[in-house]
């Protein structure tokens, strides 16, 4: 058993702990050498992308949580988004636009579902051939720019990515509050346990009458939606959403965040604090890497080691279960 | 015989129902859905695209699909290891890239960029290799990684040499011989491709290398256990992937001479797509090359097709997914389901009308008396399954037991035994060679002889395989009983070719003809088939003409005669027809009789459901096994009959306790012998009017000298 609260000797040993200090060096060595980096602006910046990037993974973290994953959740952000604001933009009200994409979402969600549960197709199959569909789909028949402008004339939509409340952005509230459902709802609901159940041993699960199947689709339905929410704020605080984000490595940097935040691949343990972390370090070496200037590309492989180490760390610190794990298991 | 019938009898004659469930147990069937989909798709695109089938369009398609193919073939060997390679796209733009560099930018020789390419094709591949093979990753997701590492790689080095790539042309002959040479119209990358292709379908599935990766993708702690080194096994699959993928590179960089930014982008879909519509299993140890290449030429025939129909690229990439979803969807349920189809459509039954069961209880010969009831038992528990019995010239008795043994009882009281001979397989029939070796038939491996010191020979396990049977019918599935004529040829039964030892009494519920008589000449050393369709034929006995022989067919309940020699050779007539039960071995009596083993008795309901094979197939389809109904084969006796087929004594074990069914019988010296394939015992009883002198070994082959 992990002991529930990490003391200063246990940090160094646990992996999320090892995260935790490696954050806060990040943190503190960007401060010290990088002049832009510990200003108020940037700081701000820096939160509130992360805060996108952190629901998102908030999203990854409950598959992932139930053994599985979910790699067309970028796919389904832009495209719900851009499809609802194409259609606000031919008339519809933006209301029942927004409307629409939630259930475009939603649906992705619930189809992905029947294949992993009812299909048996692999999660990460499936998700992927997924993305790939969705993308197709949008681009050919939903809309045909790759830009999407937020449509003229609503400016409340404005408010959920760049309003404050209590001088915090609106972004970083919805984070924190969507923490604090996702922690209630994994600690302390029967849908929480019973996701540890079948991430632990998907088998035993199903054995002792965990409904296995709605619980599958219940879960892709909710990374979807959660993936639509997270493009709605990107949107509202960029003013536009680009579809071309489906083939940037953002997915990777979202795997990054729950797999550095210690939330095992196998599946049946992590929490929301694994997210949280994950999140933050993740936030501050995109935001350094960005302002030194690094380029893309480049901060595409530093991104790519470090995911690389993050998942052998992973596979060493949590070793696959030869008695859980199934042939065919990719 | 009612029209209905003769319908019904007609109707399982033409239709061959057994063939679907046979062809089910190929392994080629695995392949058989994605060539008829290609030729389908072939057939449409023909139609839709005027010009389709043109020389030029095919010699576009065979370069293509040599560089696609090899790719295919490399993600082939992966995923028959149980992994998975996602990088394939950005090793390809890599290797793509070192090819182009080395012969446009340094100019160094062809097989110096040849090799450099297939260097960095194999770095890339241990990286994978040694992630996934020894630090254990999961294989999809740790690809995925290397697909975003290996692409940044490219990202970075690529702008800084595209203009010197462009700038100059290499002065290779051979190089652009590779890209756009032809022999006899074929294009020489093609001819490349089906080389390197044929190599990894030998080693595949003819090489000791190939039967490891297969066995650790099936099955990886068995594959462990069995002493393959896995963690090389896996490694070496994917630094073999990266090689394969680099030379698809060359092939590519030779015909275009470029590369842009997006080259290899969304390979891996592509690839992954062909792989699994060509049948390849993901979760591993099913597969084929060829399966991989159809799948291949599956793929390029949709996506150009769909380009010439200038469908948008991205509607193209929705197609694509589907497709992929489509065909991963199926081939899990195929996986899953296939066992499940098999062991619901394999019983095939059909008709066999038998006539009106005599009625034993009514009858004064066949009435049930208790004339086992005093037996002596012989080895209680010391035999499992004794199907048949025999005695040699001292008189010891021997028997073949379930544990793969023969097991050797001494005369004259048979209270000791040892262990005569470890066989491997259940021995069924025995038989004496003049030489007084001992020959059996043994169920799963075929004949083998047992000389007297007790080293077990193997005689044959094969015959000529019949030209049209689905099933490989040239091994011996249940060898069952056997004689030897007088000039030393040994003929058997094989009762069926379409079960296996352990689930032999199903083959009742089909009543077909799925045995055969063989012989084995030790003239020439080679087995044959002499009859084919024969009811489950069972026991054998060679007639004391030396030149015929009476063998049973246990489910039509008759025994047939067959002349192997003389000059009635290759006649067969029926001997006895409508036995009152479901005749075992046949063996000769001391009153130049024969004696018949019943293993069970005939019921009416039994016989009713034999003419109705509709029913029969229900049952098989819709209810377990263990509810079937079975035909009786738990309470039987043994019968003599004379030479010439009348049945003249019944020998019943009335309590049933100690020989309720009996397959076997040997007379020896006024003493019968019974065995039964269930019993755990022998029984010897007194035979009041025998010969107390005959022994059936001097009988066969003459006193002893």
């Amino acid at each position: 058993m992990r002991s529930l609260a990490p003391g200063p000797a246990s940090l160094v040993k646990s992996q999320e702990g090892i995260v935790f200090l490696l954050a806060l060096l990040a943190f503190l060595a960007f401060a010290l050498f990088l002049p832009a980096f510990f200003s108020a602006g940037n700081l701000l910046t820096l939160v509130r992308s992360v805060s996108i990037l952190g629901i998102l993974a908030l999203g990854m973290a409950l598959v992932v949580v139930g053994r599985g994953i979910d790699v067309s959740m970028v796919a389904t952000m832009v495209v719900s988004v851009s499809w609802a604001f194409a259609l606000s933009r031919s008339g519809y009200p933006l209301e029942v636009a927004l409307l629409i994409g939630a259930g475009f979402a939603l649906l992705t969600g619930i189809i992905i579902g029947f294949a992993v549960a009812v299909g048996e197709v692999p999660p990460i199959f499936a998700t992927l051939a997924a993305g790939s569909i969705i993308y197709g789909l949008g681009r050919t028949f939903f809309f045909t720019l790759e830009m999407q402008n937020v449509p003229p004339g609503e400016d409340w939509f404005a408010l959920i990515g760049q309003g404050r409340i209590l001088g915090i952005p609106v972004t970083v509230v919805a984070f924190a509050m969507l923490c604090f459902v996702a922690h209630i709802l994994l600690s302390r609901t029967r849908f929480g346990w019973q996701l540890y159940a079948m991430g632990n041993n998907p088998e035993a699960a199903k054995i002792t009458g965990v409904p296995f199947r709605p619980m599958v689709v219940a879960q892709y339905a909710i990374s979807a939606f959660v993936a639509f929410g997270a493009g709605l704020i990107l949107a509202s605080s960029a003013s536009a959403i680009n579809a071309r984000l489906y083939n940037s490595t953002f997915i990777y940097d979202i795997l990054l965040v729950v797999v550095l935040g210690g939330i095992g691949l196998n599946g049946g343990h992590g929490k929301i604090r694994n997210v949280i972390l994950g999140t933050m370090f993740v936030g501050i070496l995109l935001n350094g890497m960005t302002i030194m200037n690094i380029p893309f590309t480049v901060q595409n492989l530093v991104k790519g080691v470090v995911l690389l180490f993050a998942i052998i760390i992973d596979s060493l610190v949590n070793p696959r279960d030869e008695q859980t794990s199934q042939q065919g298991d990719l | 015989m009612a029209v209905s019938d003769m319908l019904l009898r007609l109707r399982y004659r033409i239709v061959p129902d057994r063939l679907f469930g046979e062809l089910l147990t190929k392994s080629w069937i695995d392949n058989v859905i994605p060539v008829l989909v290609l030729a389908v798709t072939v057939l449409v695109m023909t139609v839709l695209i005027p010009g389709y089938l043109s020389t030029g369009n095919m010699a576009d398609l065979g370069r293509q699909v040599a560089e696609f193919g090899l790719i295919a073939i490399a993600l082939t060997i992966v995923i028959l290891s149980g992994g998975i390679d996602l990088s394939v796209g950005s090793v390809f733009a890599l290797t793509v890239l070192t090819a182009l560099v080395c012969m446009n930018v340094l100019g160094v020789p062809i097989g110096v960029a040849l090799a450099a390419t297939l260097g960095v094709g194999l770095v890339c591949g241990l990286l994978n290799g040694v992630l996934v093979g020894y630090l254990r990753l999961r294989a999809f997701i740790t690809t995925l990684v290397t697909l975003v590492i290996f692409r940044a790689i490219y990202d970075i080095v690529f702008p800084k040499l595209a203009s010197a790539i462009v700038a100059s042309m290499p002065s290779s002959f051979l190089w652009d011989y590779i890209g756009f040479g032809n022999v006899v119209g074929i294009p020489i990358s093609f001819l490349i491709f089906v080389a390197i292709a044929l190599v990894v379908h030998i080693v595949l599935s003819r090489m000791r290398p190939g039967w490891r990766l297969r066995a650790v993708g099936g099955a990886r702690r068995s594959a462990f256990n069995a002493g393959i080194n896995v963690k090389l096994t896996v490694c070496m699959a994917y630094a073999a992937s990266g090689v394969l993928t680099a030379m698809a590179a060359f092939l590519f960089s030779a015909r275009l001479g470029s590369t842009g930014a997006d080259t290899g982008i969304g390979l891996e879909i592509v690839i992954l797509t062909a792989v699994v519509l060509g049948g390849v299993s993901l979760g591993g140890g099913r597969g084929s090359v060829g399966g991989a290449i159809i799948g291949t030429v599956l793929v390029l025939i949709l996506s150009n097709s769909l380009i010439r129909m200038a469908v948008p690229g991205s509607l193209n990439q929705l197609i694509l997914g589907v497709v992929l979803v489509a065909a991963v969807l199926f081939d899990v349920k195929w996986v899953k389901n296939r066992g499940k189809i098999l062991s619901k459509v394999y019983v095939s039954p059909t008709y066999l009308a038998l006539k009106e069961r005599p009625r034993v209880a009514e009858d004064p010969v066949l009435a049930v008396n208790d004339r086992l009831g005093d037996a002596q038992q012989i080895g209680v528990g010391a035999v499992e399954g004794p199907e048949d019995v025999i005695l040699d010239r001292d008189g010891n008795l021997y028997t073949g037991t379930r544990h793969g043994n023969i097991v050797r009882f001494f005369a004259p009281d048979y209270n000791t035994h040892e262990i005569f001979a470890r066989v491997g397989g259940h021995p069924l029939g025995l038989a004496f060679t003049r030489d007084g070796d001992l020959v059996t038939c043994v169920g799963g491996m075929g004949v083998y002889r047992v000389t007297p010191d007790g080293t077990v020979h193997k005689v044959t396990d094969e015959t000529n395989r019949s030209a049209l049977s689905i099933i490989d019918d040239s091994r011996l599935r249940l060898p069952d009983d056997l004689d030897i004529a007088p000039d030393g040829r040994i003929f058997f039964s094989e009762a069926t070719i379409r079960y296996e030892m352990s689930e032999w009494a199903v083959d009742a519920l089909e009543g077909r003809g799925n045995g055969r008589l063989l012989c084995f000449d030790p003239k020439t050393g080679t087995t044959r088939t002499l009859l084919r369709g024969l009811v489950f034929p069972n026991g054998i006995t060679v007639c004391r003409d030396g030149q015929s022989l009476l063998f049973a067919e246990t489910w039509a309940c008759r025994i047939m005669r067959y002349w192997f020699d003389g000059p009635n050779k290759g006649k067969r007539e029926t001997f006895v027809d409508n036995l009152p039960g479901y005749p075992d071995n046949v063996n000769r009596a001391s009153n130049g009789g024969y004696w018949v083993a019943l293993l069970g008795m005939r019921t009416k309901t039994f016989d009713l459901a034999m003419r109705k094979p509709g029913f029969r197939r229900r049952m098989a389809k819709r209810i377990a096994a263990d509810e079937w109904l079975f035909p009786n084969i738990n309470r039987g006796c043994v019968i003599r009959m004379t030479a010439d087929g009348t049945i003249t004594d019944s020998y019943w074990d009335a309590d049933g306790e100690k020989h309720p069914s009996i397959t076997s019988m040997r007379e020896h010296k006024g003493y019968l012998f019974l065995g039964g394939v269930s019993n755990n015992r022998i029984g010897r009883v007194r035979i009041a009017d025998a010969d107390p002198d005959w022994t059936a070994p001097d009988d066969y082959w003459g006193d002893a000298e």
